[in-house]
């Protein structure tokens, strides 16, 4: 029997949380749900949904600056961003497809919670680079804020980095006030046809190096671009490299012709503007070739240098169908299998290519007994295990969603 | 402004002789100053207002040394004071006078440069402009730029989360950084990141980034260097008013453009500079800006033209727009040298370092030059615009009795005017011992409890670098439950669990 709690305020939310911290009665926080597959599966009876605390609270497009409730839709904030041509530089990812959800369900806690990136990150930063302040209720039941909405800030330690990528295990973020970027004017999108993974990831790493501020580089191997659904990639018979470019429309043509100039003799390529440069962006943030599918699905961030080999290595030995591609040039691996996860397998190479490993989707039973995130060294282990309970000593939030004892 | 320190122990003190030996025994008498007049070059860091010479102190050259180090003072419970350079505005490297001085100047060395997958590994004694340095022959830099780059350390910087003029576009420390190595207070070494985006578990490196030297001791950083820019222009504008300019301001963020650097001086500030290195200022307006834009020579092209249209539009007295390189660099001259120019019109300077939401400038402006009427003391503002920083510089001279104290006083009503507009005490500078006991005007008790708790994670006896950052030392016993509120619970009809 599972009670949900949907408080509207944060003041509810701290006296929730500080009454399960008397009753020691640990609770689920949630968002809006849409990424409840992430992690390591908890049973817990009690549910604290935040989808009641939203609304965008402050948005000063001239300071680049947004104040949102946690629970307030991406959606609703990406529209709100839109209109003043700004967004979210970081490119959150929408996952929820991924795990048979509909597209745009997300809130913006969960956004930061599980700290999402997508292809911009590599030169825009991650979400974490993007969190400015916030409110919340840590697991002693106490209401307490750290930041605040201005971007250069050294006022005590940075707890909104903390914040990000904890799954909500150390507290339960009431409010955020976040960096807001101006959007592109134009965007365009160079693909380079039939190249294999190690050539076209030198290619990208070229491209990043080089002066044009490429702010997309992704590398679909032809298993996964044949998944794609615009005609350019799909149709294209083979594996597909694209670069990004964006910017005023003067540097972007400029850019371009210096981005051709760099790649000339790699083979035939094609073009995507605007609308098609958007939609294949897209498709890579939310790794949306492997959506409506339910087969084991890893995130690996590594050593961009040694992305290929280790792939090359990884397909060899791992039972059962692969698909991957490759994005930030490399240093981000999409890594699909058919059948079980094989964690041992794919934690050994990506060790040895320097990175982690996260299990972002694999049937509950697998996630109960797999480590989904990567295995810390002893130290740092028994470090986190000192902050989390620095944060929520009851272990009340979240408990066990990241590592079992967090 | 007397300032309280934690009590020394006089234990430690007394057999400081058997530690100086046991301190020997690791880095060799080489590596240990425990004479007096040699301890002298220690007793402050860049905010020279507070001195105290360290107990000793030690100059490791390996992590196994650190480690050492690190539990030979766990172990005896002597302080640990970390410095890298000592350029610290806030007094984040003040010694002890029963602590130890973990001095990590001969961390000197750039120990590999990954061109391949665009980063750099360091010891954290190189300094700022080393990293460029080290790697600009091939076309990159390392993007924070602080001032003090040609002294400070990236061990200091990571320390500090440092900034510098281009931090709008290229971010700070925080945002660069890709791993280190780190030893805890206890002496146990671990790594965090690497070469790869987004390291797993908490974010540590995030949490180590702008910690002020109490979490752990850097040992080893990675850094993302970035390609530079081909070409970058300069606009130098004049406005009639400190209003027009942050109109200005606004308008150039609000139509898109992010400029590599953005920075405002105002009247006193520009005829300092002026009169200091000549870059031909103009005299006769109330704010100056200066306005870079980098990138490809399109892209700069074109954002200068509409930087002019919108300068123009909010009513700018004089615009110049660089042609060369040599002219780029000649309207920055007089910014990079404001501190030194006002030093050179002033016995003394104090210089604040708060940061506003950037349409309070006009707003926080006036009442700084109410508060400089108020307290008889002049003040010039220099301001990183784009981003909302500010650093006004205060007047005065330590040899008139009492002057110190009332800039000292004057600074604390500036900055927490910072917070009461909205900004936040210190932007770039760090808490240090300077901001410490101000930290209440931007925090509340449960806010401070839950950061020292973070501290405890770390360092359950306090040990490392205490009397810093937090206006009162509670041991990590005492941090329990702030609020029990009367045991009432809020919300009684609310359903429960």
């Amino acid at each position: 029997m599972t009670e949900s709690h949907r408080p509207e305020t944060p003041e509810e939310v701290g006296a929730l949380v500080r009454e399960a911290a008397e009753r020691k009665t640990p609770i689920e926080v949630l968002g809006h749900g849409s990424k409840r597959a992430f992690g390591r599966p908890l049973k817990l009876e009690i549910t604290l949904d935040l989808s009641r605390l939203s609304g965008i609270r402050l948005y000063e497009p001239n300071e680049l600056v947004m104040t949102a409730g946690a629970g307030t839709p991406l959606a609703e904030i990406a529209a709100a961003l839109a209109q003043n041509r700004q967004e979210l530089a970081f490119e959150p990812a929408d996952l929820g497809p991924l795990y048979g959800g509909e597209a745009d369900r997300g809130s913006i806690g969960g956004v930061f919670a599980c700290n999402l990136s997508g292809p911009r990150r590599f030169k825009a930063g991650a979400a974490r680079d993007h969190l400015l302040g916030f409110r919340g209720v840590s697991g002693w039941g106490e209401s307490f804020k750290s930041g605040g909405r201005v971007v250069k800030n050294v006022t005590g330690y940075d707890l909104c980095k903390l914040m990000c990528g904890a799954f909500g295990t150390l507290a339960v973020m009431t409010e955020m006030s976040f960096k807001v970027l101006p959007r592109a004017e134009t965007t365009r999108t160079l693909l380079l046809l039939g190249e294999d993974d190690d050539p076209a990831l030198a290619r990208l790493r070229r491209a990043a190096a080089s002066a044009n501020e490429v702010s997309g580089l992704a590398h679909l191997p032809a298993a996964v671009a044949k998944r794609s659904a615009l005609g350019d990639v799909a149709g294209a018979g083979g594996a597909v490299t694209a670069l990004r470019l964006e910017g005023p429309a003067p540097s972007v043509v400029a850019r371009m012709a210096s981005l051709r100039a760099e790649v000339a003799g790699a083979g035939p390529t094609a073009e995507l503007s605007d609308d098609d440069s958007r939609a294949l962006w897209r498709e890579v943030r939310d790794a949306s070739y492997f959506a409506g599918r339910d087969a084991a699905l890893w995130r690996i961030s590594l050593t961009a240098t040694a992305a290929a080999p280790a792939l090359a290595g990884l397909a060899a030995k791992l039972a059962g169908d692969t698909s991957w591609f490759y994005d930030w040039a490399g240093g981000l691996v999409w890594l699909e299998i058919a059948g079980a996860a094989q964690a041992e397998t794919v934690r050994a190479a990506v060790a040895k290519a320097g990175g982690h490993a996260t299990l972002i989707r694999a049937p509950l039973t697998e996630r109960a007994v797999t480590a989904v995130f990567e295995p810390q060294a002893k130290p740092v282990a028994a470090l986190s295990r000192r902050i989390k309970e620095s944060f929520d000593p009851g272990h009340i939030l979240n408990p066990g969603r990241m590592y079992a004892g967090l | 402004m007397p300032l309280k320190m934690p009590e020394p122990d006089r234990a430690v003190i007394a057999d400081r002789d058997r530690l100086v030996a046991e301190l020997e025994a690791i880095v060799s008498a080489a590596g240990v100053v425990a004479e007096a007049r040699a301890l002298k070059a220690f007793e402050s860091d860049g905010l020279t207002a507070y001195r105290q010479t360290p107990m000793v102190a030690v100059l490791p050259e390996t992590v196994q040394q650190v480690s050492e180090i690190m539990k030979l003072c766990h172990r005896r419970g002597v302080k640990v004071v970390p410095r890298g350079a000592g350029t610290s505005l806030s007094g984040g490297a003040l010694p002890l006078a029963d602590g130890v001085l973990l001095v990590m100047s001969r961390f000197n060395r750039v120990l590999e440069i990954d061109w391949d997958n665009r980063c750099i590994v360091t010891q954290p004694g190189v300094t700022n402009l080393g990293l460029t340095k080290a790697v600009e022959h091939c076309g990159f830099y390392y993007a924070p730029d602080p001032s003090s780059q040609i002294a400070c350390t990236i061990g200091g910087n990571i320390a500090e989360n440092s900034g510098g003029v281009h931090c709008l576009k290229y971010g700070l420390t925080t945002n660069n950084v890709l791993g280190l190595q780190v030893v805890l207070p206890d002496g146990e070494i671990i790594r965090v990141g690497g070469r790869h985006l987004d390291a797993e578990g908490y974010d540590l490196l995030g949490l180590m980034t702008g910690s002020e030297g109490l979490l752990g001791v850097v040992t080893e950083v990675t850094v993302r260097m970035l390609r530079k820019p081909p070409t970058a222009r300069a606009l130098l504008i004049g406005f009639p008013t400190s209003e027009a300019a942050g109109e200005c301001v606004a308008k150039v963020i609000g139509s898109g453009v992010i400029p590599g650097g953005m920075e405002m001086m105002d009247r006193p500030a520009i005829h300092a500079a002026e009169a200091f290195c000549h870059p031909g200022y103009p005299l006769d307006v109330e704010a100056l800006l200066i306005v870079e834009i980098d990138g490809t020579e399109a892209e700069v092209d074109h954002l200068v033209g509409e930087v002019e249209k919108l300068a123009k539009s909010c009513g700018a007295l004089s615009l110049r727009v660089s042609n060369s390189e040599a002219e780029r660099l000649a309207f920055w001259a007089g910014r990079k040298a404001a501190f030194p120019a006002v030093g050179r019109i002033s016995p003394d300077y104090y210089c604040m370092d708060g940061t506003i939401p950037r349409h309070q400038l006009p707003t926080v402006l006036r009442r700084i030059g109410e508060l400089s009427e108020h307290y008889g003391l002049k003040v010039a503002n220099v301001f990183h615009a784009g981003d909302g920083n500010l650093h006004p510089l205060i007047l005065y001279d330590a040899n008139q009795p009492g002057e110190l104290e009332r800039a000292e006083e004057f600074g604390g009503d500036i900055l927490k005017l910072c917070v009461e507009v909205g900004g936040v005490l210190t932007g770039e500078h760090g808490v240090g011992v300077e901001k410490r006991d101000l930290m209440g005007a931007m925090f509340n008790e449960i806010d401070l409890a839950q950061q020292q708790r973070v501290k405890c994670a770390f360092d359950p006896q306090s040990r490392l670098n205490p009397g810093k950052v937090f206006p009162e030392l509670h041991s990590c016993a005492e941090l329990g439950r702030v609020h029990v509120s009367g045991g009432r619970t809020a919300f009684p009809d609310l359903p429960r669990f």
